[in-house]
């Protein structure tokens, strides 16, 4: 590589918002949300596809955005944990919180994208054993999923009325 | 989960400091800063593990628009060392290459992929010298790895003896003999380390940092910049795990400052995963063997260790980790003697440091399988055998250190019963197993890395009229809680919610100094320091309260955001009232803190100050593991952890440091390995996430958290570690549960399928060989 990429014209929706973008056609989506969007919410953990902090979500899936090139989510809908809260914390965002379950809190954007998917079709309660397997791409190191997997479900269970207490 | 009636006082449960930013994606870690102008870094690194560096040639790099600067060793040729003793690396190689990853050039450049580029134009002219691989082979080559060395490879050598142990072994009933290998594992936080920097026109530095020791870095910039430390400030900003892996100055540290020096712009450098690897400073593989002796009645009579421990290319806390190989194991068990002889060598690896745990979690993996086949051979039960040895509170260890509380024998009761271990053990259907282990662990230690006699901690606490709390804490937050601790006791003392605190910690110019996130010394040392300044703030405010309404200042008391008449409820003031009129009285209300270690509790011997602590925590655990004996996979399904931390002074932030230590055992115990490949020239064997296996949320048992208190005089309200102790008895529990299941020992970590395969066809001749023999043939 003697001369630089030139860049392409990205047209992104992000969160609700219509963004254009300049940026090289090999970038990843990762690079152009945190480096170009400054959406630095989504974490790069790893450059390969292996830790699952930079997962985000696309049309309503979690994708990696480090294995996504950024062309590829044109006209898209893309999801970054910026916008999962509304006016007040999305379910989970409390839950998580009510049960410190972010210890450093760098694999957690990448935990609430996962997780947030697997709770927006549930329709009823999800298990632990449900949790354990949505998020079983996302690697924390360190609660031991423990508090993750808890706050889970018990979101989950406020958002279907079941909550205990 | 959160009691919200209790969510503001010592011992509830309280939403973390700064978390909700965190999840929602707004706090800003090391590599989501960006300042204008910025320069992106990369270092160029060695392929070979050792190696003359005989030219570097950056001119095709330089050649390359947007390059701005290349730095090699004789740029930054002062060495620097977390240990002052041992400072025996530098920011980039100086003349030779000493493993496959270490730094040899830096540059800058406009972006990333610039840079990038040219390091590929980089040529570098290497002479390969004869490298090691083998801590045992490396003690006895003249081949000298690396170059401050004053002892050939012997990196350090730690020869302690308390009591007669030869004697005491001869005249013990049983002895049992152990050789065992603790494999080398790593930190793997999630963050990548990253550095940014920028200088002022007029000469200031500013370093951003992914540290977990903002001062030791401090200290080492102004040392190998030679530029005064009150022109340099060091912000550590959110960080994204540590677990020892971020406690010491790396490359990329100083390279980002000097860069930024030469070309007078911001200058920033994340690693990639791979150079996280090849950062490592993780566990030691340790070669440890073991004598244990023991009494008729079970008591430990004696024991004797002799361990090689493999230190990489580098000292980092090595001098330290040597010492904790043995200093460290003489509780929560009494002994009678106790020799133990550590060497730690120097090998064309990664350095090892301190990973969660340091330097102890290794022999106790070994203690605790010698107490395991000590039971078996005494036919008692093995918490029966450990509640016999377990040492007094108020009691001395056998190398003199004082232990103040202990609720070691609560610990074991505790796991006893939750795991039902009375009604199941030995019942359990065949390749199920339970195995018991204990542990204790260190409250930061007593004496400094560097030498001094200040306070090992300081804090400021300042109110204002609005009825809110300000305070400045030199503690590193690396997610483990530090900043809501010292909110929780300032709310405490001053009766005021959490969302009525604001911390600010870890920043060199605002704050005042705490050496750091590491020795689980934060919650003793910075809290007893904060609870020094919030009752002093407690007293001038109850003073002002009282004086206006003519009561005695014991009468009055702060909580809920009141200052509230004790004996005359209806008599209250708002909190910002009282604050008003104490700022009437004293001026601005702000208090300083400050813990000193105590300097009366070590051991009176060349090398008895290190392990010496004001507070020792104890933890026991038990695993229910599955092994298959066809495949020799192990499935850890449950460990049940009780700690004794003195007390929970926030109960979800102990039990998550409970969980994760816990996970982290049983992670090092079925997956991990951090190695290199002799064969291939001593690449790395994986330094990837994909490689270097760590559990995901399928792979981790079920993990149920049992807090214990016993209160220390020393501590907070009584409070001890609880950040690294519940990792050790972990990985020994699992591996005398794998014996319980399938009665194989397992002394090799880590319990792969191939290792617990071969062991249990091993077991399987064995035993067809005693059927051979006709009236020998015993079942297990």
């Amino acid at each position: 590589m003697n001369e630089p990429t030139p860049s392409i014209l990205l047209s992104l929706r992000v969160n609700g918002r219509d963004e254009q973008v300049a940026a090289p056609p090999h970038h990843t989506l990762l690079e152009v949300l945190r480096y170009r969007l400054r959406l630095t919410g989504s974490k790069q953990g790893c450059d390969k596809g292996d830790c699952g902090a930079c997962t985000v979500q696309i049309d309503g899936e979690p994708v990696l955005s480090c294995l996504t090139l950024a062309i590829q989510a044109q006209g898209r809908d893309v999801r970054t944990v910026e916008g999962l809260a509304g006016r007040t914390a999305h379910p989970l965002q409390d839950a998580m919180d009510r049960y410190d379950a972010a210890q450093c809190g760098f694999c957690t954007p990448g935990v609430l994208m996962s997780a947030e998917r697997l709770l927006r079709d549930a329709d009823r309660a999800v298990t632990h054993a449900e949790a354990a397997h949505a998020i079983a791409g996302n690697l924390c190191r360190c609660t031991g999923y423990t508090k993750i997997l808890d706050a889970i479900v018990d979101a989950s269970e406020r958002m279907h009325g079941e909550a205990a207490e | 989960m959160t009691d919200e009636t209790k969510k503001d006082h010592v011992g509830g449960w309280h939403r973390k400091v700064g978390a909700m930013d965190r999840m929602r994606g707004l706090a800003k870690y090391t590599d989501d800063l960006e300042l204008p102008g910025m320069l992106h870094a990369k270092i160029l690194r060695s392929p070979h593990a050792h190696a003359n560096i005989l030219s570097i040639d950056a001119s095709e790099a330089l050649a390359l628009d947007g390059v701005e600067a290349v730095i090699t060793g004789s740029d930054l040729p002062l060495p620097y060392g977390i240990i002052p003793w041992t400072r025996d690396e530098n920011a980039l190689c100086l003349d030779k290459a000493l493993f496959v990853g270490d730094g040899v050039a830096c540059l800058a450049a406009i972006d990333e992929d610039t840079a990038n580029e040219a390091i590929r134009r980089m040529k570098v002219e290497y002479e390969p010298l004869e490298a090691h691989f083998d801590p045992a082979k490396s003690l006895a080559s003249d081949v000298h790895i690396n170059p401050y060395s004053k002892k050939g490879n012997l990196s350090k050598k730690v020869l302690l003896e308390f009591g007669d142990v030869d004697e005491a072994l001869d005249a013990s009933e049983v002895v049992v003999e152990g050789e065992y290998f603790f494999e080398g594992t790593t930190h793997a936080a999630i963050e990548p380390h990253c550095a940014l920097a920028k200088i002022d026109p007029d000469g200031m530095l500013t370093v951003w940092s992914a540290t977990q020791v903002p001062h030791y870095l401090h200290r080492e910039l102004a040392r190998v910049l030679e530029i005064p430390a009150r022109r340099i400030r060091v912000i550590q900003p959110p960080l994204g795990g540590a677990f020892g892996g971020k406690s010491e100055p790396f490359d990329l540290e100083f390279c980002v400052a000097k860069l930024a020096m030469i070309t007078g712009k911001p200058v920033k450098l994340l690693y990639t995963r791979e150079e996280v690897f090849y950062s490592h400073r993780g566990r030691h593989p340790m070669r440890m063997k073991y004598r244990t002796g023991f009494a008729k009645d079970g008591t430990i009579t004696g024991v004797a260790s002799e361990t090689i421990l493999d230190g990489g290319a580098y000292s980092s806390f090595g001098l330290v980790t040597t010492y904790y190989s043995g200093q460290l194991l003489t509780a929560p068990y009494a002994f009678g003697t106790y020799r133990f002889h550590s060497r730690r060598a120097y090998t064309n690896k990664p350095a090892c440091g301190p990973k969660r745990g340091h330097g102890s979690v290794q022999p106790r993996f070994a203690m605790e399988i010698q107490l395991d086949k000590a039971a078996e051979r005494l036919g008692v039960d093995p918490i029966e055998l450990r509640r016999v040895n377990a040492i007094k509170p108020g009691e001395k260890t056998i190398n003199e250190m004082s232990i103040g509380s202990t609720g070691f024998l609560t610990c074991l009761d505790e796991v006893e019963r939750a795991s039902r271990w009375k009604e199941r053990r030995g019942k359990l259907p065949k390749g199920h197993g339970l195995g018991v282990a204990g542990s204790t662990y260190i409250s930061g230690t007593n004496y400094p890395i560097y030498p001094n006699e200040m306070p090992q901690s300081a804090i400021q606490v300042t109110l204002d009229r609005s009825g809110r709390a300000r305070i400045f804490s030199g503690a590193s937050d690396i997610g483990q809680g530090s900043d809501t601790m010292v909110a929780v006791i300032v709310g405490e003392e001053l009766g005021l919610p959490q969302e009525d605190i604001r911390v600010l910690s870890a920043d060199t110019d605002l704050c005042p100094v705490d050496l750091g996130a590491y020795s689980s010394r934060i919650t003793l040392m910075v809290g007893n320091a904060t609870l020094q300044a919030a009752q002093e703030l407690r007293r001038m405010v109850t003073k002002s309260v009282a004086k206006r309404w003519d009561v005695p200042r014991n009468r009055v008391v702060l909580a809920d955001r009141m200052a509230i008449d004790r004996e005359d409820p209806e008599q209250s003031v708002d909190i910002a009232t009282a604050f008003e009129w104490a700022e009437t009285d004293h001026g601005l209300l702000a208090a300083v803190g400050n813990y000193k270690t105590p300097t009366d509790r070590h051991g009176d011997y060349r090398g008895g100050t290190i392990g010496a602590s004001p507070a020792y925590s104890m933890t026991a655990h038990v695993a229910e593991v599955k092994v298959d004996e066809e495949t020799g996979e192990v499935r850890v399904l449950k460990i049940w952890c009780a700690h004794d931390c003195g007390k929970a002074i926030s109960r979800g932030l102990v039990e998550g440091q409970m969980e994760g230590s816990t996970y982290m055992g049983a992670a090092e115990a079925v997956l991990e390995v951090h190695d290199v490949d002799p064969a291939h020239q001593g690449v790395h064997i994986g330094p990837s996430l994909l490689d270097y296996r760590i559990p995901t949320s399928l792979d981790t048992p079920e993990i149920e958290a049992l807090i214990v208190e016993a209160p220390d005089d020393r501590g907070p309200y009584g409070a001890k570690e609880a950040g690294e102790g519940p990792l050790h008895s972990s990985i020994p529990a699992i591996a005398n549960a794998i014996y319980d299941a399938v009665g194989v020992r397992l002394d090799e970590l880590p319990f792969t399928p191939e290792r617990v395969l071969a062991a249990i066809e091993a077991q399987r001749r064995r035993n067809a060989e005693e059927l051979d023999k006709p009236q020998l043939a015993v079942g297990k």
